[in-house]
């Protein structure tokens, strides 16, 4: 799994390099966009011009290379909640703990950092 | 004329409205934010305004990469609610402020802030959830119009903390200018600190948001001084966030009074806070 960066700043290189990738996340706020997603994830990648890598973190669930490939998590959280995956689950994958550790560790006051 | 009567800054966060959509607000995760909420509530629903102006953002629902705006006003009749990927809130569409709308755009413009139009926008959570925490119930339609001012906070770089400020400072002269004897109230929204992606996923800097919570009344030149990249490195990524709380100030004028704020950690990945503000030079009888 990809060990995730500190911070990622959707800046405009970034929205270039993850344009494809971002606008089939987006598609997603269609339902049926969603069911055509769900029927067939990988034609539903091609359609979109996704590149290979970005192709691969979708149907791999590769939330870290997805941002490392230019999405903003406000698209690929359209897909997270595709796959009933909440906000915790993902702080947990960029974060390396469980979904119930990063919640706790938000109940407990959240993250500090300096 | 019109007038600003008070102005509320809140977060936007989707799991607040999920929680008053789903009836969650007495569970023990939810309970303290929203008992946080009551005082200003009460007070909101005695003051009630014919028009909310609405600053937030969009989160990938009316604006994607095709088009990225800095600043944007909705011009419309009426807004829907968006579906954002898992099916629109059960509340009430948007009712527009077409009149004012049009005043602010013309006014803002003439004024050196070359904003967007939305002739067409449905509303997501950035906007509604802010609707239901000054109204939890709205029955059938929302209280009060609405006219929607959207801020590019998601791509870098966003407008500076000043240049919003500035921004505010223009829509609370268009609004005082406005000729017709309306009450109007201004909501900031998003924040506080928060980071949602990354290996710093989680952040809190409790120190930053009071710091902040007390400076938006009497200081806010000292937010407006801080770099986006200062409110990235302190609030985290989406953090910045706070910067819409300022248009918010500078519509305000500098006369107001604290009604109430209040601070809780955790909603979702983010820290929660609203501060509600009274517009003392709005009263009846007092001119500006």
């Amino acid at each position: 799994m990809t060990e995730a960066r500190d911070d990622y700043v959707l800046d405009v290189k970034q929205s270039r390099r993850g344009y494809a990738l971002n606008r089939l996340c987006g598609s997603l706020k269609d339902a049926d966009n969603r069911r055509r997603f769900s029927e067939d994830e990988a034609a539903y990648c091609d359609a979109y011009k996704l590149s290979p890598e970005q192709k691969r973190a979708v149907l791999e669930r590769d939330w870290t290379a997805m941002l490392d490939l230019g999405a903003s998590i406000f698209y690929t959280f359209k897909l997270a909640m595709l796959d009933q995956k909440s906000m915790q689950y993902l702080g947990g994958v960029f974060t390396g703990m469980s979904a119930e550790e990063f919640a706790s560790a938000m109940r407990s006051g959240g993250r500090k950092f300096g | 004329m019109a007038r600003i009567t008070w102005g509320m800054a809140t977060s936007h966060v989707p799991s607040i409205g999920a929680a008053m959509d789903n009836h969650k607000t007495e569970d023990p995760y939810w309970k303290p934010l929203f008992d946080g909420y009551e005082k200003a509530r009460t007070w909101m629903a005695e003051h009630q305004p014919d028009v909310a102006v609405i600053v937030y953002n969009d989160h990938a629902n009316a604006i994607d990469m095709d088009l990225v705006p800095t600043f944007g006003i909705g011009t419309a009749e009426s807004y829907d609610v968006a579906d954002e990927g898992w099916g629109p809130r059960p509340v009430p569409s948007v009712v527009g402020a077409p009149d004012l709308s049009e005043h602010m755009v013309r006014e803002l413009i003439d004024d050196s802030f070359d904003i967007a139009t939305f002739h067409q926008l449905d509303v997501d959570h950035g906007l509604t959830v802010p609707l239901s925490v000054y109204c939890p119930e709205p029955g059938e339609s929302w209280p009060c119009a609405v006219v929607p001012v959207l801020v590019n906070v998601i791509q870098y770089p966003q407008p500076t903390a000043a240049r919003c400020y500035a921004l505010g400072q223009a829509i609370g002269r268009a609004i005082r200018s406005f000729p017709q004897d309306l009450k109007v109230a201004v909501f900031g929204t998003g924040g506080m600190s928060h980071q949602l992606s990354g290996a710093r996923a989680g952040l809190i800097n409790e120190r930053f948001d009071r710091m902040f919570l007390d400076k938006i009344e009497h200081r806010p030149e000292a937010l407006t001084a801080l770099t986006r990249e200062d409110y990235i490195a302190e609030a985290g990524t989406e953090g910045i966030e706070l910067i819409m709380w300022l248009v918010m100030r500078g519509a305000m004028s500098d006369n107001i009074a604290r009604v109430h704020d209040t601070y809780h950690v955790p909603a979702s990945n983010t820290a929660a806070a609203l501060a509600l503000f009274e517009d003392l030079d709005s009263r009846e009888g007092v001119t500006a």
